[in-house]
């Protein structure tokens, strides 16, 4: 494994890369009769924030959580940087909706459990990550006792504790203050900036408008537009009604 | 550089053991339901002494692979909250080393519960060994080895399943038939000091090495499935 770039705000470890850092070719994903993914087919750039919009069941966390290698598609293939997501597993950072924390220890304890996983066994990276997304390391609560929004904050420093390439966020923003919602945004602005590759899945799009590169709206399982990462004229398209669980 | 199978399986055991000291879910529910078949089979049967010999292996076994399974399903559970089994699917961690970590921790868990356990048999049952004692350990350690690496195994199995409580004693209890055996005739056989105990510990030993070998080998499979 290539030495982890940290902070994550610092350079990317291939800053020089400029091609795709995602393609899927028509990706389609059954549950059971159910049709999640039909078809999708895109090229992501690297170095590039991505929104990922469109309704409930449109498909959006069907889809990051391919690109995450978490669930296989029925047909179609997924390259990241050449490669399937789970040989680029080191390079891929990824949030639920959910937190991806154990409720019974701290998030400090949390972090280092799982930057051991990654091979790291530095605490001050640890550290580092929490006062990224603006905690304090050392509170002792578990995370169990944490508000919404501390949890979500917390889940994103686990995230982004290796420093990786490309960054998949379901719903990140979701019960965070409007006040650490940007602040946030601002994070993943500067890893952009950093030439990591940022997909976020939201339904708050107006919190990206200033710092996305680009929209991708889905809809009915598929892409049915990407555009400037501007609300005008795009809420129609977001507002379409999906068609059963994501 | 992702660390060894080993390493990575030591540190999420001391995770588990942290989590299971902070919140005791798995180890008070076992010493519960274990101590409840010991008082209710001690007041339903009232055996002598030399019963007690014949039928203890049975029950001590029967007790602790019911009070294990509450272990079983308790620890997958604690990786379902919060989702927190997709953040080591999406890491570079070995598959393996979870595995060997809860099952580990599994053996940890359930070796207590015999040892809180074992002196209460003894005093209800009024059990004293004729034949060599110390086997009891090595059918011990074995039993409970065969009883958790399955067990640990086909709890992830039933993972994704609706009721997996109850998907784990129908997948654990026939594959572990063999094993229960062993223990219940070793044990007898210990107790009783009729004959030797040998024939079925080696083959626990086997049941065990086989088993172990073949989870491990299927596990990522079971991991990475949806």
């Amino acid at each position: 494994m290539a030495a982890i770039p940290w902070p994550v705000t610092d350079q990317s470890p291939n800053p020089d890369i400029v091609g795709s850092a995602i393609t899927v070719s028509g990706l389609v994903k059954q549950f059971g009769r159910f049709a999640a993914l039909r078809g999708v087919t895109a090229e992501f750039a690297a170095g590039r924030f991505y929104a990922i919009l469109g309704g409930n069941g449109a498909g959006k966390t069907t889809l990051l959580r391919i690109l995450a290698g978490l669930i296989q598609p029925t047909r179609g293939s997924v390259s990241c940087f050449g490669k399937s997501p789970r040989e680029m597993c080191e390079e891929l950072g990824y949030m639920a909706h959910p937190s991806l924390l154990y409720d019974e220890m701290s998030g400090m304890e949390n972090l280092r459990y799982f930057a051991r996983l990654y091979g790291i066994s530095d605490a001050d990276r640890c550290q580092d990550a929490i006062r990224a997304v603006n905690l304090d390391p050392a509170l002792p609560r578990p995370v169990g006792q944490y508000s919404q929004g501390m949890r979500q904050r917390m889940s994103l420093a686990r995230a982004i504790l290796h420093g990786p390439r490309v960054l998949l966020l379901d719903e990140p923003f979701s019960n965070v203050d409007v006040a650490s919602a940007t602040e946030m945004t601002g994070l993943l602005g500067k890893m952009r900036d950093a030439g990591r590759t940022i997909f976020v899945v939201t339904h708050q799009a107006s919190l990206l408008e200033a710092v996305a590169d680009e929209f991708v709206w889905m809809e009915a399982g598929q892409i049915a537009r990407r555009s400037a990462p501007t609300l005008a004229g795009s809420i129609a398209a977001g507002s379409t009604k999906g068609r059963g669980a994501e | 550089m992702t660390p060894s199978t080993s390493s990575l399986a030591a540190v999420t055991l001391k995770k588990d053991l942290r989590l299971e000291w902070r919140s005791k879910d798995a180890i008070n529910a076992m010493l519960f339901f274990a101590l409840l078949v010991v008082v209710i089979f001690s007041f339903s049967f009232d055996p002598t002494a030399e019963e007690s010999r014949e039928i203890a292996g049975g029950l001590i076994w029967v007790a602790f692979l019911f009070a294990a399974v509450v272990a079983l399903n308790q620890t997958w559970a604690r990786e379902l909250r919060n989702d927190v089994l997709d953040a080591y699917r999406v890491s570079p961690a070995p598959p393996n080393s979870l595995f060997l970590a809860k099952v580990l921790g599994n053996f940890i868990f359930v070796s207590v519960l015999e040892l809180v356990m074992a002196p209460l048999f003894i005093v209800f049952y009024n059990l004293r060994a004729l034949g060599p004692s110390y086997q009891l350990l090595l059918v011990g350690a074995l039993g409970t080895w065969a009883l958790v690496v399955n067990g640990t195994f086909f709890a992830a199995m039933s993972l994704r399943t609706r009721s997996r409580e109850v998907m784990l004693p129908l997948l654990l209890f026939p594959i572990s038939i063999p094993a229960i055996l062993a223990m219940v005739q070793a044990t007898r056989n210990i107790l009783t000091g009729e004959a030797s105990a040998q024939f079925w510990i080696v083959l626990l030993g086997a049941y065990d090495v086989v088993f172990t070998i073949a989870c491990l080998l299927l596990f990522e499979t079971i991991l990475q499935a949806e």
